[in-house]
């Protein structure tokens, strides 16, 4: 299978999953990303679980980056994670933002959510976590 | 086709239709990885036939989401559909946000169409230089129809004309008067043109304007653009828009333009890759080889002048394996 040089633009897809209209988080952190260097493929809202793991696929991206402030995050992420297990997909590390109370939170990262970024989160520390995950760190 | 013994184990999975394999081998040709090259050569005999259709216009005129009404039209007439989408990369950090995708509309369990965005990464002329190889990765994955959608940047997109079989070009009311369609550049390359958002007041001038340049203007190779108006909010005209193409497509048969044209595109494809290689054999031998140090001495000294020393250059670079 062909590898991937170090030296290739890191990509990410970002996307919003579920009936939750609230873009602008997903937003400012897809422009940072892209400042950082990266190539965003940016899918936008009311995504499905299986529309999320198809363009990840298709868009063969180092990163997955989902955003939700609707309050879905239990029933969608865990929807998300299966498929992309089950798409062979499963290497690829997702994240996520949004307001997620502290315990969905822990439980979320033990059913394999990567980082898990709250309000007030600075665009640093996103880029950071961002890049060490595609990059196959924690 | 059916895939033989002596295709890799990538290009075989290509061909079967695996989708991962062949995102996978899209990213190895956009990052210049030399391990797809055996799979680029085993596929290579396997594309050339599907229409190429190539969507281009400034910004903003609605190209993604004409592409995605298209496709639908597509899929209801049972046509399998490969997309590429490329837009820009910033040249300040190297990134971009590549937003093609939300436009895009289809079911997700649909295995017949192949969604790929793609960043310039610096290509000027608005097509990824990646973009005609994954074309061909698409072609080889089966894929009956293929799209390109590239950045518009108006004038100067001209660079699609290397890639599709059909240049459609996507235009929208008030974008100008008629003295802007005299301007070269993107009104010559367009083998059909596109009104979009002809819900909105002066679709019908821009159309009339288009005609009439159409009509008074040469034809390329005996074709005249034809003009087609849509909307994708009514929507209207898309079934139009895909016949308009495909009258291209057949002309490009009953003409018999479509192998010099081909022919032509693939002359400019290997002149292009041969020069980027001398460029790249030169710049390196001029760092490295003491002879050709010497000669550049010899120029700055004014003993030799500029024109004679890249003259023997380009001899020695020609006898050289």
């Amino acid at each position: 299978m062909v590898a991937r040089a170090k030296s290739a633009p890191i990509r990410v897809l970002i996307a919003k999953p579920g009936l939750d209209g609230h873009d602008r988080g997903a937003k400012v952190v897809a422009r940072a990303l892209r400042d950082a260097g990266m190539e965003v493929i940016y899918a936008g809202l009311r995504q499905t679980p299986e529309e999320i793991v198809r363009a990840a696929i298709e868009e063969d991206v180092d990163l997955i980056g989902l955003s939700i402030l609707s309050g879905a995050h239990m029933a969608l992420f865990p929807k998300v994670l299966k498929l992309l297990k089950s798409e062979q997909g499963a290497r690829i590390p997702v994240f996520a933002g949004g307001i997620i109370p502290d315990e969905d939170a822990r439980r979320l990262k033990r059913l394999g959510i990567r980082a898990i970024f709250g309000p007030g989160t600075s665009l640093d520390e996103i880029v950071r976590t961002a890049t060490s995950l595609a990059r196959g760190g924690a | 086709m059916t895939p033989t013994r002596a295709e890799p184990p990538l290009a075989r999975a290509i061909v079967r239709g695996d989708r991962r394999a062949l995102a996978r081998a899209i990213s190895a040709v956009e990052n210049g990885d030399p391990a797809v090259d055996p799979v680029l050569r085993a596929l290579y005999p396997r594309s050339g036939t599907a229409p190429i259709v190539g969507l281009t216009g400034p910004l903003g005129v609605g190209k993604s989401s004409l592409m995605s009404a298209l496709v639908t039209h597509l899929r209801g007439l049972g046509r399998s559909v490969g997309i590429v989408a490329v837009d820009p990369s910033s040249p300040f950090s190297g990134g971009s946000v590549l937003g093609d995708r939300i436009r895009f509309d289809r079911p997700a369990g649909d295995a017949a169409v192949f969604f790929r965005s793609m960043a310039s990464r610096g290509a000027s002329g608005g097509v990824a230089v990646a973009t005609r190889e994954t074309v061909r990765l698409l072609e080889a994955a089966g894929f009956d129809v293929i799209f390109v959608e590239t950045v518009g940047s108006g004038q100067v997109d001209v660079a699609i004309r290397d890639l599709a079989t059909t240049r459609v070009v996507v235009l929208v009311p008030h974008l100008g008067d008629e003295v802007q369609t005299l301007k070269a550049g993107l009104f010559e390359i367009a083998d059909v043109f596109c009104v979009n958002k002809s819900d909105l007041p002066g679709a019908e001038i821009a159309e009339r304007d288009l005609s009439e340049m159409a009509a008074f203007g040469v034809a390329r190779d005996g074709w005249r653009p034809s003009v087609v108006r849509t909307s994708t909010v009514t929507p209207s005209g898309i079934p139009e828009l895909w016949r308009a193409i495909e009258r291209h497509e057949s002309f490009l048969d009953s003409s018999q333009s479509r192998a010099p044209a081909r022919r032509q595109r693939l002359v400019r494809e290997i002149v292009e890759r041969a020069t980027d290689r001398l460029t790249s054999d030169l710049a390196r031998r001029i760092q490295t080889e003491p002879d050709w140090a010497e000669l550049i001495d010899r120029v700055a000294d004014r003993r030799l002048d500029p024109r004679s020393a890249a003259e023997r250059l380009a001899k020695e670079l020609a006898r050289s394996p």
